[in-house]
């Protein structure tokens, strides 16, 4: 019996329960000094000057401005699209960009001081005007890097619009849609630690989802050899895709420590990483979808704006992901991706859970409903009537990315069958022939993803201990996601160890060759993958040691993964367990031989879904709720339910959360409004329903494993569904548009505007 | 100034600053790290501890305040090896996934219990709406404590 | 973030809490704390002195007094939601606290510390306001009652000298009463909020979220002496005021909301 696809409560849980994780803010680090970022107050301005004098005679200590920091300015992701001198002084010199750029960095003894001190920073500013809007900043009026003359960073998709796109198509229609800016909120805020140990090496402990990848970008920033710096993520509480590259700060806390000689740390408040940790989305689309009257797509226009915030960071590539999944699960033939990202006066945007695909699937979804009520079609039909057949796979989309295997009409039929679509349309018309002002809305989306989205290579390590146990290294980094559990289930598998005695060493470069880290939905496909061909190698080691000591052929020798035990074919004795094994191969010294490691490799696969979510609108008072959300995701083999689950509820929080609560705001001067947790609407328990998750597993067939990714799934499939929902609700007032989030105003704003 | 807190049974005395707040007072000079401060606007609720037997925001609680008074943490919870019935329950509804916000629901999920001890699912989520999580979705923390619930009863 | 540096002094008394107080300008005085110390944890308020009062037991109570209720101003938020006195002759109020923050809020907040703080959109002051209650409060000069029509006068500032202590609060029983809260999230502070109660046979009307202060409804209340339905009267539940725009909702999105809550609100009287 395999343990695969059981529902394995979690190893990790333990020391979570108990409040004995190992964040970075709770590490003991004798001597260090704390460091306190003071920063800009304005959107856009030069500096005229900076007064350190009173913070340093408080602290005792220098305080470091731009002229002092000997670091080369932070250039955007290598990624060839991306304008790559747009760059970020690690403190600002001469202009700040955003309100939260770095002014100032202050050292002290503790923490209270320190932000005694960084208040008495006195700075000088010459205010620039302030480009808030992509739409301000692609007038080229006012640039944010003058040298460069454009505030356009990055380009994706074709030059132009194809004038004769829609040719063929009997109806056409068109919506502009804006994925709001969301903050990431990992409810863990960035922590960074450093200290030069006594034989000059560098250690830093990072609040990080991609330590090896940190330990890269920092080594090279700092000019230091790789062996010379050891990067640690211990225990991080949460990511989200927001903590998947260094930034400034961590950069600066490796520095100072290096600098001054003393360890070093710093954690951010919580109003400060809400402006100075990159946020998500920001995208907007304007639309157009042609098709035939009597159902069938056969034109998408897409045309994408990113707002990339005041540095390009990976946000700005983002628009050719959206691009790539712009025709979601559907079979159109002609579709074309136009797209800029352009930088703005505000807080850098990056990957955040999704990371371009809700953007996509917000759209295509929304562009079918609006379709489908065109042509007086349900929108189940019309889906039906252009979804990429089970036998089509693999399916090379008009997008340009090539789809493993799915299966869309079995999701819709278990989506509808458990939300009991019929009866639920019935109580909506009950309630409108009686007039009620309580609206019931049901939203369909069907969805496709990418993950492991730039096929990237995982590496994974497993070793046998004297005792007969095991351990994984692998280059995956869990801050959630459950790897301790998942990936030892898919070694003790293969071992036949029971999951006890499988231990997973993850997040210190010193420990782990190498690794990509944990984004993009992809570890246990390519991490987990890695450790499972590694498994197999170390079994095939042992076989080798075993043939030795039961004096037989290697090719006779057998595992049996039940018991885990090797023994000769046909003979279940002599066996040897992995801990006689072990502690033999101990006494001869060839224990080391009972290890391996493997870096797979594989393209990105194609997770797919449908949601459907039931609200309720107030039509008096414009306010949404969510009454149901029932969650078909199928993610190939699922190794973990339990733990996959999970990775549901969470995503679709976040999805319905955008739909109907989270925006990050500017004012018009480029003031973030939004703040703190009181402002930026975070939703809580008592804001959302319970999920009803459907399971439903399609294997890929590119890996042994038959898995996918699931950890975005919820995210991208929750938010077109509520927003449809909405707005069939909305139908018989006239609204064909609302904006997100759904919200009592902007509801209510919508139904205003359909009166007049 | 000087006070006396007892936490987890342990009477501590300590000299503090008036504007040390009970968290960092937990955590850097108890050294109970279990209690994380995860916002300034007293809304995520990481850092909720039992005060004289009562969920607070030790956040927003000076530990001058807390003088004389009986402070639980999430250390003081478990009997050694034994997890609290609230801690098992999340740990077999997979009601945790980073675990930063688990110390916190936890805390607060002990209140709730002994004010109601059957709750409702809404009055579950109600009872939650001062703690903040992004990785769960909340689902299974509100079956973790309709389980501890059962189990207590 | 780490508030600023601070003197702290213990008052043993009412009497002490009013001589710190006259005695350090930029004195406050320190209850629950759940209004101040966010504040102070951003550092928008700097007190240089705290004169905590929040052991001065004799002022947590909810009694009887005759056809009023009297309650001392350290009395929690999550002491009103359970009390037996409220439950019969004040329930409009214990609900209305039920709906403050959270568990954990509640349990610290008094309603004395609530209403001092003359916070915009106190859900508590808006019930007080529309109960016409009366607020003691002890200070140099001795003991003086304030009528709520006097208390609020601003965005946190209240017609509290600042060495005055709030003591008790004195409310009229209530026959019957609602307070609608229409909120973004559940842990919101009002977008806007609507109390209607009926008081000796007279409906009073209170709204949060519609200007700087609650307000009571007064043109809701004349039309309602005049005869007018719910609907009707309700169409005049913006009169005299100034509803702000912010991030949880914009004048004119306000203005809308308190005309349908005032009609609900009446309608569930």
């Amino acid at each position: 019996m395999s343990i695969l696809g059981n529902r394995v409560l979690r190893k990790e849980d333990p020391r979570f329960l108990r409040g004995e994780g190992s964040y970075v803010e709770n590490l003991t680090l004798e001597g260090a000094l704390s460091v306190t970022f003071v920063r800009s107050l304005l959107p856009h301005a030069r500096i005229e000057s900076i007064d350190t004098s009173a913070a340093a005679a408080l602290t005792g200590l220098q305080v470091f401005t731009g002229a002092d920091v000997d670091v080369p300015p932070m250039a955007p992701p290598p990624i060839p699209v991306i304008e790559a001198r747009m760059t970020r002084p690690l403190v600002a010199t001469d202009v700040v960009r955003f309100v939260g750029d770095i002014v100032a960095v202050v050292v002290s003894e503790d923490r209270a001081s320190g932000a005694d001190a960084a208040e008495l920073v006195a700075m000088e500013y010459d205010p620039l005007p302030a480009v808030v809007t992509p739409e301000e900043a692609l007038k080229d009026e006012v640039l944010l890097f003058p040298e460069v003359g454009t505030n356009i960073c990055a380009r994706a998709g074709s030059p132009e619009h194809d004038e004769s796109l829609f040719e063929g198509c009997d109806v056409v229609v068109s919506d502009t849609l804006v994925s709001p800016r969301m903050a990431g909120c990992p409810l863990e805020p960035r922590s960074a630690a450093a200290e030069v140990g006594r034989d000059g090496r560098t250690t830093a402990w990072l609040s990080t989802q991609v330590p090896h990848t940190d330990h890269l970008g920092l080594h090279l920033m700092l000019g230091l050899d790789p062996s010379e710096l050891r990067v640690i993520a211990p225990d991080v509480g949460g990511g989200f895709g927001v903590k998947s590259h260094v930034g400034p700060e961590e950069t600066l806390v490796v520095w100072l420590a290096r600098k001054l000689g003393r360890p070093v740390r710093w954690t951010e408040t919580r109003s400060e990483s809400m402006i100075a940790l990159p946020h998500g989305r920001a995208q907007r689309h304007e639309l157009s979808l042609g098709g035939t009257r009597d159902g069938k797509l056969l034109a998408y226009r897409v045309d994408i704006t990113q707002d990339a915030g005041a540095y390009p960071q990976v946000g700005s590539f983002l628009p050719i992901l959206t691009g790539l999944l712009s025709s979601g699960v559907y079979a159109i033939p002609r579709i074309e991706t136009v797209g800029r990202s352009v930088v703005t006066n505000t807080t850098p945007v990056t990957t955040f859970r999704g990371a371009g695909r809700p953007e996509a699937t917000q759209s295509i979804e929304r562009m079918v409903d609006l379709f489908a009520a065109e042509i007086g079609m349900d929108p189940a039909e019309v889906r039906r009537k252009n979804f990429i057949p089970k036998d089509a796979f693999p399916y090379q989309t008009a997008a340009g990315a090539m789809y493993d295997s799915a299966d869309y009409d079995a999701a819709l039929d278990l989506a509808l069958n458990a939300v009991g679509y019929d009866d639920l349309h019935a109580e909506q018309r009950r309630r409108r022939d009686q007039g009620d002002t309580t609206e019931l809305g049901i939203g369909i989306s069907s969805y496709t993803e990418i993950t492991n989205p730039v096929a990237e290579t995982e590496f994974g390590e497993v070793e046998i201990t004297e005792e007969g146990d095991a351990i994984v290294y692998t280059g995956s980094f869990s801050h959630g996601q459950g790897h301790e559990t998942t990936f030892a289930m898919i070694a003790a598998e293969r071992l036949g160890l029971p999951v006890e005695k499988v231990t997973v060493v993850k997040g210190d470069t010193d420990a782990v060759a190498k690794g990509t880290g944990t984004f993009g939905s992809k570890s246990t496909q390519i991490g987990g993958m890695a450790a499972r061909v590694a498994a197999d190698e170390v079994v095939e080691q042992a076989k080798k040691l075993v043939a030795e000591y039961l004096e037989a052929s290697v090719d006779d020798i057998v595992l049996d993964q039940g018991l885990g035990r090797f023994h000769v074919t046909g003979a279940p004795e002599p066996a040897l367990a992995w801990a006689d094994l072990a502690s033999r191969a101990a006494a001869d010294g060839t224990l080391d031989t009972l290890k391996a490691a493997h870096e797979f490799q594989a393209p990105p696969t194609f997770p797919f879904g449908v949601h459907v979510a039931v609200v309720e609108v107030d039509t008096e008072t414009g306010r949404v709720e969510l009454q149901r959300l029932v969650a078909v995701d199928d993610a190939g083999t699922l190794i973990n339910p339990l733990i996959a689950e999970g990775q549901v509820h969470g995503g679709v929080a976040t999805g319905v959360a955008q739909a109907l609560y989270e925006h990050f705001v500017y004012d018009e001067d480029g003031t973030p409004v939004t703040g703190t947790f009181v402002g930026y609407a975070f939703p809580s328990a008592a804001d959302l329903p319970s999920w009803e998750t459907v399971a439903m597993e399609t294997p890929t067939p590119l890996n042994a494993l038959g898995v996918k990714g699931i950890g975005e799934s919820g995210t991208i499939g929750a938010t077109p569904a509520v927003h449809n929902a909405v707005l069939d609700a909305l139908s018989p007032y006239g609204v064909r548009h609302v904006d997100l989030p759904c919200n009592g105003e902007n509801v209510w704003r919508a139904l205003q505007e359909a009166k007049s | 100034m000087k006070i006396a807190i007892t936490v987890n049974g342990t009477r501590h005395e300590a000299d503090v600053e008036p504007r040390t707040l009970l968290a960092y007072f937990l955590r850097e000079q108890l050294g109970l790290k279990g209690t994380s401060v995860g916002c300034d606007t007293s809304s995520c609720g990481a850092c909720t501890v039992l005060l004289d037997g009562e969920s607070v925001k030790s956040c927003t609680v000076f530990a001058v305040q807390a003088d004389g008074c009986d402070v639980t943490t999430i250390e003081g919870l478990a009997h050694g090896d034994e997890l609290h019935p609230v801690q098992q329950a999340f740990h077999e509804q997979h009601a945790l996934q980073c675990g930063y916000c688990t110390p916190g629901f936890v805390m607060a999920a002990v209140s709730l219990l002994k004010e109601k001890p059957r709750p409702s699912e809404e009055e579950i989520r109600r009872g939650l709406e001062g703690n903040l999580c992004r990785c769960t979705g909340y689902h299974n923390i509100v079956k973790a404590v309709q389980a501890a619930s059962k189990a207590g009863s | 973030m780490i508030p600023a540096a601070f003197e702290y002094e213990r008052a043993e008394s009412v009497e002490h809490a009013v001589d710190l107080l006259a005695g350090n300008e930029d004195a406050k005085l320190l209850a629950g704390g759940h209004s101040l110390i966010p504040l102070m944890r951003l550092r928008f308020a700097r007190p240089s002195l705290l004169v905590d009062i929040g052991r001065l037991d004799d002022l947590r109570y909810v009694r009887e007094d005759g056809n009023r209720i009297a309650i001392g101003a350290l009395t929690r938020h999550a002491e009103l939601v359970g009390d037996p006195v409220l439950a019969q002759h004040g329930a409009l109020l214990a609900e209305t606290a039920a709906l403050i923050g959270d568990p954990q809020v509640r349990h610290r907040g008094t309603i004395g510390g609530a209403v001092a703080h003359g916070y915009p959109v106190s859900d508590l002051s808006t019930i007080l306001l529309t109960l016409d209650a009366d607020f003691v409060a002890r200070g140099p000069d001795g003991e003086r009652t304030i009528p709520a029509a006097e208390f609020f006068t601003g965005a946190f500032d209240t017609a509290l000298g600042h060495s005055d202590v709030l003591t008790e609060i004195r409310l009229p029983k209530v026959e019957s009463g609602t307070y609608l809260k229409y909120v973004r999230r559940a842990q919101d502070w009002a977008t806007v909020g609507v109390a209607a109660a009926r008081v000796d046979s007279r409906v009073q009307v209170g709204l949060t979220g519609m200007g700087l202060t609650p307000l009571r409804a007064r043109g809701v209340e004349q039309a309602l002496e005049d005869g007018a339905s719910p609907s009707d009267a309700a169409s005049r539940a913006t009169e005299g005021t100034q509803p702000p725009s912010d991030v949880s909702g914009s004048g004119e999105y306000r203005a809308h909301l308190a005309q349908v809550l005032v009609r609900r609100a009446l309608e569930q009287l």
